[in-house]
């Protein structure tokens, strides 16, 4: 593993890259595109038994099984802090007690924008009850902060609505929420293509968390090997360090003597 | 006696526990989880849990999702 490792919650990974696990057209997909992607850390739903599964049909958890990747349950179509919070420790027992969790309280079927007061209500009560917490959240930040007070491994603010592909709507705020805060900052939501991945790990992201960026795609495995690169090229741009932005290119990349002609009018 | 399972109301002849519901679903040694009106019910204690008539259960499983 190379030494520039995303940290959350004390753990190292290798990629920067997190994948969610929903929308593939079937599990040889899946495993295909995350494979492609080379994710360490997977999100999943949890759901009743008879919803999302015909039985007999292997789970999503044999396909990807916990002993290769990072199982990250999350409360995706949860409104409430207290139906999040259930959801989680039904996750926790699932997986023999995991503690790391992703944690999404949404404020709006129709935009998916989180609702942020249930999201810090019930962030307290999973941090208090042991869980490694990693947030879903907007990008405003001061309740990015609020979560990091609170004890969050890892905040999550929206780059676009969930879903959307729009991109990077708003790099300002997540550069605010980026420069305050001492957990990974990760962005979640809204990233389209690779270029936006790229842009989120230029800003100084830790890392991005995507779906439908990938599954979404026409070819989701291609998609996904274009994200894992997007990814690390960002991530190398951001730690090289930028030449500054310049209206006018004062010094070109030439020599300016030793020319065969003229030179300049 | 009945019970509701997964939101689904079910109707029990006998006496049974977490373990017996679950195989009679064909869910034995699968990775899935159990809440007992409103509580977890671990998997240590599935076969030694007894459902009382009235009682909520979930069965949840893990699922694809962003």
């Amino acid at each position: 593993m190379s030494t520039d490792s995303l940290v959350i919650a004390g753990k190292a990974y290798g990629s920067r890259l997190l994948v969610g696990t929903g929308k593939y057209k079937d599990f040889a997909q899946t495993r295909a595109a995350i494979d492609a992607s080379g994710a360490e850390i997977i999100t999943v739903a949890i759901r009743r038994t008879n919803i999302g599964q015909e039985p007999g049909q292997p789970s999503i958890l044999e396909v990807l099984p916990p002993s290769q990747f990072t199982i990250l349950p999350n409360t995706a179509g949860c409104y409430t802090a207290d139906d999040a919070v259930r959801t989680l420790r039904l996750g926790r027992e699932l997986l023999d007690g995991h503690a790391l969790c992703k944690l999404e309280v949404l404020g709006d079927p129709q935009s998916l924008f989180p609702n942020m007061p249930e999201t810090l209500k019930a962030a307290a009560t999973l941090v208090k009850d042991g869980f490694q917490v990693m947030v879903y959240c907007s990008d405003d930040p001061i309740q990015a902060r609020m979560l990091e007070d609170i004890g969050v491994v890892a905040v999550m603010p929206l780059a676009s609505l969930i879903g959307s592909g729009m991109g990077i709507l708003n790099p300002w705020n997540l550069k605010l929420i980026i420069e305050q805060s001492k957990v990974p900052v990760l962005v979640d939501a809204g990233v389209g293509t690779a270029s936006d991945a790229a842009i989120a790990m230029e800003l100084g992201c830790d890392g991005v968390l995507m779906n439908t960026a990938i599954a979404g795609a026409e070819d989701p495995v291609l998609m996904a090997g274009a994200m894992k690169k997007a990814v690390e090229a960002g991530r190398d741009a951001f730690r090289a360090g930028r030449m500054p932005k310049k209206f006018y290119a004062a010094t070109p990349s030439s020599p300016v003597g030793g020319m065969i002609g003229p030179g300049t009018r | 006696m009945d019970i509701i399972v997964n939101g689904e109301p079910q109707e029990l002849a006998d006496v049974i526990t977490i373990a017996t519901l679950l195989e009679a679903r064909g869910l034995t040694g699968k990775r899935v989880a159990v809440e007992r009106n409103g509580e977890i019910v671990p998997k240590s204690r599935h076969a030694e849990t007894a459902i009382a008539s009235g009682d909520r259960i979930e069965i949840v499983v893990a699922v694809g999702g962003g």
